[in-house]
């Protein structure tokens, strides 16, 4: 085989790969339009998606600092229940899952309907997994686990609802998405959109990682 | 819209992106399922135990990254990699700076405070 014929190979290989890089999943060569304002702006998200992660990792840090200052008032082993944790977590794991199927309709099909579908359901999986986080803050509270009774539980309250906060403006993201698609139909905003709310949502599904690792599990065990 | 006629490389392309997420979300299960066991089921030593969780943590993360972000070592995808190892360094700085001064403190002050 002569080399011209190797480097014919590879360009072909190339203008199928598409031109963008961006972190998530790459659109490629079929939705050409817009290419290089999607790549910038979801690089952009990225960087704003790693500032992010310094406030979380600050916020474990101050956990961590902050488990021996329970001041005599309830600790982990009193106030976490294993089975809701054991639930949220297998629903946003899911969610994440669900969402890259949402991602993949949105790269090789444009019908509507299955993205809309992946999407609905992703949006389920998160608000379950916020109606199991409020009702456990419910029970914390309940025994006695408010922000203010000590300094452990400020740092507690610090964290892992500033995480469902996330979830929710994440969820509210979600349903706007749906409301654009509705009114404008699946344009270029409308897909930049998708992706960056795909980078958010597996980077929130990381960031529970953390929590359920460190937090629940290093807490009951 | 209409379902858009896939060519062969796409599909071919669109399988292969499937299977990774099916991989990705596999392997996160069993990630995730293990220290939860541990923890439930099992009396296992204490610092085995945290070191199993932070070590099974540490690998989700890998995996989310490689098969939800799909963060690789491929050339054109180095910047977010070197963004995330950017951070991370970021965050050893601060974070183990932090552990340390202040782990530091309270055994110079309060000695019997922590574990």
């Amino acid at each position: 085989m002569s080399s011209r014929n190797v480097i014919n190979l590879e360009r072909t290989d190339r203008h199928i790969e598409s031109r963008t890089r961006h972190p998530g999943l790459n659109l490629g060569a079929a939705h050409a339009e817009e290419e290089d304002t999607r790549e910038e702006m979801v690089f952009g998200f990225w960087v704003f998606m790693m500032s992010d992660l310094i406030i979380f990792g600050l916020l474990f840090a101050t956990y961590v600092t902050m488990l021996g200052g329970t001041a005599g008032g309830p600790g982990p082993k009193e106030l976490f229940e294993m089975k809701s944790v054991f639930i949220e977590t297998m629903l946003l794991l899911t969610s994440s899952f669900t969402f890259g199927m949402a991602s993949l309709a949105l790269k090789y099909r444009e019908d509507k309907s299955r993205l809309v579908f992946w999407l609905v359901v992703t949006l389920l999986l998160g608000v379950g997994f916020l109606f199991f986080e409020l009702k456990d803050f419910h029970t914390m509270f309940d025994k006695g686990g408010v922000p203010s009774r000590s300094g452990y539980l400020s740092a507690f309250f610090s964290l892992v609802p500033l995480h469902g906060l996330h979830v929710t403006g994440a969820c509210i993201w979600l349903l706007a998405l749906l409301g654009q698609m509705a009114v404008h139909g699946l344009d270029a905003p409308v897909k930049t959109g998708i992706l960056r709310l795909a980078i958010l949502w597996h980077f929130l599904d990381i960031v529970w990682i953390g929590i359920f690792s460190l937090v629940y599990l290093g807490g009951l065990s | 819209m209409s379902t858009r006629q896939l060519k062969e490389h796409e599909a071919r392309e669109c399988r292969t992106e499937q299977r990774s997420y099916v991989w990705g979300f596999a392997l996160a299960l069993v990630l995730t399922l293990i220290p939860f066991a541990l923890v439930a089921f099992t009396g296992v030593e204490r610092m085995t135990l945290w070191i199993t969780i932070g070590v099974c943590a540490l690998i989700q993360v890998v995996v989310h990254l490689r098969f939800f972000m799909h963060i690789t070592f491929a050339k054109n995808k180095r910047e977010d990699l070197l963004l995330i190892l950017f951070t991370v360094l970021i965050l050893v700085i601060l974070c183990g700076g932090t552990l340390w001064i202040l782990f530091d403190l309270y055994q110079r002050m309060m000695p019997g405070m922590m574990l």
